[in-house]
């Protein structure tokens, strides 16, 4: 770049970015707006995005309080997950018929309806935050497990037979090369992991809970307040865009020769 | 002096299917040979059973007189890409091998750091491997290859993925290093020009199942510099017409 402390023309590019994506939600929100004036639909039915926005400044404490059980269940959850979708992906990737074993236990856990497993699982483990971390951990687990699995798999042959001619050990290999090699797929099982977990957590929630943005929406639906269920899915619709931004910077950081590979091919 | 290297009736199959059927060929100390056959013919399974990747072989090879045991590691191999980890940086990517064998990462850079200059690869070290060019990527490659200081060196079509212009000045590169470091080599390949340039003795294989067709000893003077100069270019077409068109009669 000849001018790198030109702001300008960053700016530029990134709206030459986003500018779409800006434009096309402007004119769903824009003309929500204005079917819901000139119709003269009742709020209680069919709230203006205007009075959703309006009534979510109102209520930004109460919203505040629902969001933190949120977000706590979804982090512990997806911690939770991550930490025994690695250990068993490791252990297949040493133990092959491991993976004959379990992986049918595991595509049959993502065949159960979550509106059938989450009121059980709140039955047998209560309101607090155990029931919500399991919900989590059961929709995400699974993607993670198979990215990981993949990922590994993904390890160049010849990287693999250049190791082992170096006189390296499984595990120095498995260190070296299968670890690095999965991380452009952990960190795409991860993009879309984080958006199910958010979705996991309310709905576990909503089967049940003190505090938090499933109950807040179950709450305002049965007050006759769809502005509030809506103010809610905002709120929920913005944590998972964070937490989407914060795993795209994490893997930023974490593979700084990606952008290199990606500006070659460009 | 014993041989370097010895295979006697080397051979392999998988399966029903034939890849090696009695491969004898051998490597004096401080040689350049190079194994040239048609692609598929199962060169790279020499290098394969060489280096402990496979598993299981008729016939013998003896290295320094000795019978190979899987303990010994005397090979230092170069795979047919580069083979470069895109995650490393090139100078913790020629270290590899000297990490491997228990170095620490901070003596395995203090030893390849000086070689950075004659690879041609000085300013990089601290750049990936996706900012290099193919030229320097095999330049790398090979210092990765030279630095773990092994009895031989072990090259799997080093510069096949190369375009022509660059692949002819690597050539001429590597003559020169070979001249100045006089390795023990044992080079596959499939082009011709490249084997006659860079090599003592040639052997040229048949398509699969393997056998040596022919051994050709190039009495060419070193150093060299021209890769087609006549005698090479005589020497070629022979080898070619072997190729192309073996005749029975030509069996060793």
């Amino acid at each position: 770049m000849s001018q790198p402390f030109s702001a300008a023309p960053r700016i530029a590019a990134l709206f030459a970015k986003v500018g779409p994506a800006l434009l096309s939600v402007g004119t769903l929100v824009l003309a929500w707006e204005l079917y819901a004036r000139i119709s003269g639909i009742s709020p209680t039915t069919l709230p203006a995005p205007s009075r959703v926005l309006f009534q979510a400044i109102l209520q930004r404490q109460a919203l505040f309080d629902n969001t933190v059980p949120t977000i706590s269940a979804t982090l512990a959850g997806f911690a939770c997950s991550l930490a025994v979708a690695f250990i068993l992906s490791v252990l297949i990737d040493f133990f092959k018929p491991l993976r004959l074993a379990l992986f049918p236990v595991f595509v049959i856990s993502q065949t159960l309806p979550l509106v059938a497993i989450a009121p059980l699982v709140v039955l047998w483990f209560g309101f607090g935050l155990t029931p919500k971390i399991m919900l989590v951990a059961l929709v995400t687990f699974f993607p993670m497990l198979v990215a990981l699995v993949q990922g590994y798999e993904s390890t160049d042959r010849d990287i693999s037979a250049l190791l082992s001619s170096m006189g390296a050990s499984r595990m120095r290999i498995f260190l070296l090369a299968r670890l690095p090699s999965s991380l452009p797929y952990f960190f795409a099982g991860l993009r879309i992991s984080i958006t199910y977990a958010v979705v996991g957590a309310i709905f576990a929630e909503y089967a049940g809970a003190a505090k938090g943005l499933g109950i807040y929406m179950l709450n305002a639906k049965n007050n006759f307040r769809p502005d509030l269920v809506l103010a809610a899915v905002l709120v929920s619709a913005l944590l998972t865009l964070a937490l989407f931004a914060a795993t795209v910077l994490i893997q930023r950081a974490a593979m700084p020769w990606e952008r290199l590979d990606a500006a070659r091919k460009s | 002096m014993s041989r370097r290297l010895e295979l006697r009736q080397v051979s392999k199959s998988f399966g029903d299917i034939d890849v090696l059927a009695g491969i004898t060929l051998h490597v004096e100390p401080g040689e350049f040979v190079s194994i040239l056959g048609p692609s598929g013919a199962g060169k790279s399974t020499i290098f394969r059973l060489l280096t402990g990747g496979l598993e299981g072989h008729g016939g013998g090879v003896d290295f320094d007189g000795q019978p190979l045991a899987d303990a010994r590691r005397p090979f230092a191999f170069m795979p047919q890409h580069d083979a470069l980890m895109p995650w490393r940086t090139v100078i913790d990517n020629t270290a590899l091998g000297l990490e491997v064998q228990g170095m620490s990462r901070k003596a395995a850079r203090d030893e390849v750091a000086p070689l950075f200059g004659e690879f041609g690869l000085a300013g990089f070290e601290h750049k990936y491997p996706a900012q290099l060019s193919g030229g320097m990527r095999q330049r790398a490659a090979l210092l990765r290859t030279v630095v773990q200081d092994r009895a031989m060196l072990l090259l799997d079509e080093p510069f096949g993925a190369l375009d022509a212009l660059t692949r002819t000045g690597m050539q001429r590169w590597l003559q020169t290093m070979w001249d100045r470091h006089r390795w023990t080599v044992l080079l596959i390949t499939h082009d011709v020009r490249e084997a006659v340039f860079l090599s003592d003795r040639i052997y040229v294989l048949s398509g699969r199942p393997a056998r040596v067709l022919r051994e050709v000893a190039i009495p060419l003077p070193r150093p060299r510099k021209d890769l087609a100069s006549p005698e090479a270019t005589a020497i070629e077409a022979d080898i070619l017409h072997t190729l192309l068109d073996p005749q029975p009669a030509q069996r060793t």
